[in-house]
């Protein structure tokens, strides 16, 4: 128990440019990317960006065109799946059917711990060190259902359990035999919504608990933001930005990013740079830090808790008609037709200020400036105080 | 140069796992597919060569003959009458069985109480030995003691010496082919009628169409239609491998009125030991089959891009 | 409908089904009963279905005695034994290389199946033969086994089941440390149990009824199959002394109808899917 402690305790994930196509359509191409022992690193992105293939080739269950994977600093590139002390949380649970919770729990110890003979039917029962290996794994099994809250459940089929069980379940047969790495691939996204809360306290909990690397697979921007130590965000089988939950939703790397993370959705609104620090966006001026060139025009990016009402129209200020307003409990949102933009504005307003508006009418919005994000013509953010708009970059770096 | 150095190796490490993944796949399939080369493959080949060729059983010698063996074939009266016969057999096994079949799996599903012990009435020939049926069949038959000839004897039918008569043989021999795979007919047809939606029936019930033939007419028979084809071509296929009641119970007599196909590839290739020419038979019953599999193989097709 | 009609329609139906289920069943029943009587009630032109003087025990004994009856039934629980586990152990795991490995060469392999498929049996017989001989088999077990040692028909349909199964349960095999063979035993195998069932009753039925390739490679009763020993049984009778002949076939059908009552939806659904190749 102590060596494996030992050697988790040094069991980060590096992964070094890599790319794989399937059929010469790229799906990945130069991931590179270092995780951190112990880290709770999170890859979200849409579907098909290339997340669970990424996850697949760390487990080794798909095979890299190039670039190397090292657990532990060890390669691992030429390692067959079980040889890699990963073990892996499916969507699908992926429980065997045909076995008790207790068998799917305890064959991967079976697997590793009992020869190809000692695993024959009658003749391994016989065989010496079988019937204390056998009882060992047991014990094992036991503990870490107890650990689970499932240990009521160890003589049923995966058919007669819920949802909630089957992924715990699937959590315990991941951990049972203390792997240095946990990959989980969207292990929440077949539980309905109250379940899925729950589990990601439970999960994250577990991670608390064990200490070792997670690396989990999401396209759920709620999980990522609650459970990472740090999110790896994929777009189009590239890395579009690396960074903790706190930084990719004030900071993002790019319009896309932004889209991605925050709900209601980030607010973009072409503007035009006029003279210095100033823009034209809607048919409003609006002050900014930047020195941008005058006349080129750039995405401001605004999220809905960056407006707030006003009395009436001027610097900064957004004005436009109220489409209709959402009331979701302590928040309103306020959907607002602007200038120069199809799709309206949202604002979250404290909901105190229903009253206070009627579809139709006209509404001054202000804009908290320190919060503006500014986007140039490729995507990437404007950081602050650097002027130029900034040469595009492989994301990998 | 660093990176291109690192791809290298990295292309290596691929092929050598792309070569494990093969070698597992090979590993894994290797004894199926070099048995299925060593048993189908090969010896369709060898029957394919056999049949160019003058070559008699147990014979030292050989000498290739072109498609000299097909067309003493096609002169042949007895490979002529085996092929006609053939016909006739399947031309009555397959209306029949077909008929039949269809009706029973309608009556059946018409009613709800003792299906399942209808369906296993009629299906239990299917899965008993021919051969020892056959036996059965030849007592029933018997000319003097067989409850054939004594049930119309009493009520007043002609009766006759069945399997011994040119003009009956034939027939006789149809149903008992129809009675083997009627079972067969039966269950597929239930399990196309179990297919139908109700949603059908609901939509020809408000449509007007509520009797019972107008129901069967607009609804039952187009359903049934990619079913009926497919069973049409399983029977057909198991008809023209009509082997064991011939040899039984008949051994292509009297004369030649019941040799079928079957029957002579086995009697040129074990009996008369005329190696060659049984394999000529062999490659035109294969290409029957092969005719019919692709048949079926669309009708599938058509049935699975239609669903 | 209203209700009388209702019950007419019931009426007919039952009256139509029952006759020809009658007749269906009547070589059974004619089989039977023949296998009860004495040789003298045969002749006898008034027919009944039970006999006057009840003869069983003589026609089994003879039946199980004069033909080496038990024999017959040995032989063919072995055959189909033999050639059913064979077939098993080499197809399924070619079936799950051909449904969940990457390999080069799969495409070309599953053809050669469904060419192995297309083809009947009857047409291949002769270089079989041929090689029956060749190998110094002829007239032994081997010979009645080694033809079928590979079914297309297996590896087709164990294919299309292991299709059904998700990648993931591969996958989550392979991270528990599963050997691609033990994939295949402990995981594919067992959960794959209807095709398994399927696939052994058209496997047992066909080779049990058998009687086209045993003719041609047994010669000795020693391996005769069940059918081929029925009807060398029959051929030696020669006479009509229809009762011990009658017991001999009743006899060889029974393990596959009381197999066949016990178990009537896997028989029916595995028949109708081993006839659909």
């Amino acid at each position: 128990m102590a060596t494996q402690m030992m050697r988790n305790a040094l069991a980060g994930v590096s992964i070094h440019g890599i790319s794989k196509s399937f059929d010469s359509a790229p799906i990945l191409n130069g991931i590179s990317l270092d995780i951190r022992d112990g880290e709770f690193l999170t890859l979200l992105g849409p579907s098909g960006c290339g997340k669970s293939t990424l996850l697949r080739i760390i487990a080794g269950l798909e095979q890299q065109d190039c670039g190397t994977i090292e657990v532990a600093g060890v390669k691992v590139d030429r390692l067959r799946p079980k040889q890699r002390d990963v073990a892996m949380v499916f969507q699908s649970y992926a429980l065997y059917p045909h076995m008790t919770v207790s068998e799917n729990m305890a064959l991967p110890l079976k697997m590793r711990r009992l020869s190809a003979w000692q695993r024959l039917p009658v003749i391994g029962a016989l065989l010496p060190k079988t019937c204390a290996v056998s009882a060992e794994i047991k014990t094992e099994v036991v503990r870490t259902a107890k650990a689970l809250g499932i240990d009521h459940l160890l003589a049923h089929k995966p058919g007669q359990l819920s949802g909630g069980q089957r992924q715990r379940v699937a959590v315990g047969r991941a951990m049972v035999r203390h792997p240095a790495v946990f990959l989980m691939d969207e292990p929440l996204s077949n539980l309905d919504a109250k379940l899925r809360v729950q589990m990601r306290g439970e999960i994250k909990e577990l991670h608390r608990r064990l200490g070792v690397t997670f690396i989990y697979v999401t396209h759920d921007q709620t999980e990522a933001m609650t459970m990472s130590d740090r999110i790896a965000v994929m777009l189009n089988g590239q890395l579009a930005q690396v960074a903790s939950p706190r930084q990719i939703y004030a900071c993002p790397a790019d319009r896309r990013v932004a889209e991605l993370i925050g709900s209601p959705k980030i607010n973009l609104l072409e503007a035009t740079a006029r003279s210095e620090g100033l823009l034209t966006v809607a048919g409003s001026a609006l002050a900014v830090d930047n020195k941008l060139d005058s006349g080129s025009s750039v995405t401001l990016g605004i999220r809905p808790e960056s407006l707030q009402p006003a009395e009436w129209a001027g610097l900064n200020t957004l004005t436009g008609r109220l489409r209709y307003v959402e009331h979701v409990g302590a928040d309103l949102f306020a959907h607002v037709d602007v200038p120069g933009s199809s799709e309206p504005l949202v604002a979250r307003l404290p909901v105190e200020l229903a009253s206070n508006f009627q579809s139709d009418q006209i509404v001054h919005l202000q804009i908290r400036r320190e919060q503006v994000l500014l986007f140039s013509a490729d995507g990437r953010r404007v950081s602050e105080g650097d002027a130029r708009v900034t040469p595009l970059r492989s994301y990998a770096q | 140069m660093k990176a291109q150095q690192a791809s290298v190796v990295d292309r290596r490490s691929r092929v050598e796992t792309g070569f494990a993944e093969t070698l597992a796949g090979y590993t894994l399939a290797g004894p199926a597919l070099v048995l299925i080369f060593a048993l189908f493959i090969l010896p369709g080949a060898a029957v394919l060569a056999i049949a160019t060729t003058d070559w008699h059983l147990g014979a030292k010698t050989l000498s290739f003959v072109g498609a000299a063996n097909f067309t003493s074939l096609f002169a042949d009266r007895v490979f002529r009458a085996a092929l006609f016969n053939t016909a006739v057999y399947v031309l009555m096994v397959v209306p029949s069985t077909l008929v039949l079949g269809l009706s029973l799996a309608l009556l059946i599903e018409s009613g709800k109480s003792l299906r399942a012990f209808y369906r296993a009435v009629h299906f239990l020939p299917f899965m008993t030995s021919l051969a020892a049926m056959a036996i059965v069949w030849e007592a029933l038959l018997h000319p003097t003691i067989g409850l054939v000839n004594q049930v119309f004897g009493l009520i007043g039918l002609p009766t006759a010496n069945w399997l011994r008569s040119e003009a009956t043989v034939l027939p006789i021999l149809a149903i008992i082919g129809t009675w083997q795979s009627l079972g067969l007919a039966l269950v597929l047809f239930l399990a196309g009628l179990k297919a139908i939606p109700q949603d059908l029936y609901d939509a020809a019930d408000i449509d007007g169409a509520d009797g019972v033939l107008d129901r069967l007419r607009v609804v039952t028979l187009p359903s049934l239609a990619p079913v009926s084809l497919f069973v049409l071509i399983v029977v057909t296929l198991r008809a023209f491998a009509a082997f064991d009641i011939v040899q039984i119970l008949t051994r292509g007599g009297p004369g030649d009125a019941s040799v079928m196909l079957l029957y002579a590839l086995y009697r040129e290739s074990f009996e008369y030991l005329t190696t060659g020419y049984g394999a000529a038979i062999a490659v035109i019953f294969l290409v029957i089959v092969i005719a019919l599999a692709m048949l079926q193989t669309r009708v599938v097709n058509s049935r699975t891009s239609r669903s | 409908m209203t209700l009388p009609m209702k019950i007419l329609a019931g009426a007919v139906r039952h009256a139509i089904l029952l006759t020809t289920g009658s007749l269906v069943l009547a070589p059974f029943v004619w089989m039977v009963s023949l296998s009860l009587k004495p040789p003298a009630e045969l002749f006898s032109s008034s027919f009944t279905l039970l006999p006057q003087h009840w003869f069983a025990v003589e026609n089994y004994a003879r039946a199980l005695t004069e033909a080496p009856l038990p024999r017959y039934m040995l032989n063919g629980v072995i055959v189909c034994a033999a050639i059913l586990l064979l077939q098993i152990m080499i197809c399924a795991p070619a079936a799950y290389a051909l449904a969940k490995v990457r390999f080069a060469g799969r495409q070309v392999m599953f053809g050669f199946v469904l060419i192995g498929l297309l083809i009947p049996h009857q047409v291949l017989a002769l270089p079989l033969f041929i090689l029956c001989y060749g190998l110094g088999i002829f007239n032994t077990y081997a010979a009645l086994i080694f033809p079928f040692v590979v079914s297309p028909f297996g590896i087709f349909l164990f294919r299309q089941f292991f299709m059904s199964i998700p990648d993931d349960i591969v996958h989550a095999a392979r991270l528990d440390g599963l050997s691609e063979l033990s994939i295949v035993w402990r995981i594919m195998l067992p959960m794959s149990l209807p095709a398994v069932l399927a696939f052994s009753i058209v496997s047992v039925v066909s080779h049990w009824n058998d009687l086209f390739w045993p003719l041609l490679v047994v010669r000795s009763q020693e391996f005769m199959p069940p059918s081929l020993g029925i009807v060398t049984f029959a051929n030696a009778e020669a006479g009509n002394d229809y009762g011990p002949l009658m017991a001999g076939a009743t006899v060889v059908v029974a393990p596959l109808v009381i197999s066949f009552l016990a178990a009537q939806r896997w028989f029916i659904e595995g028949l109708t899917a081993g006839s659909i190749k």
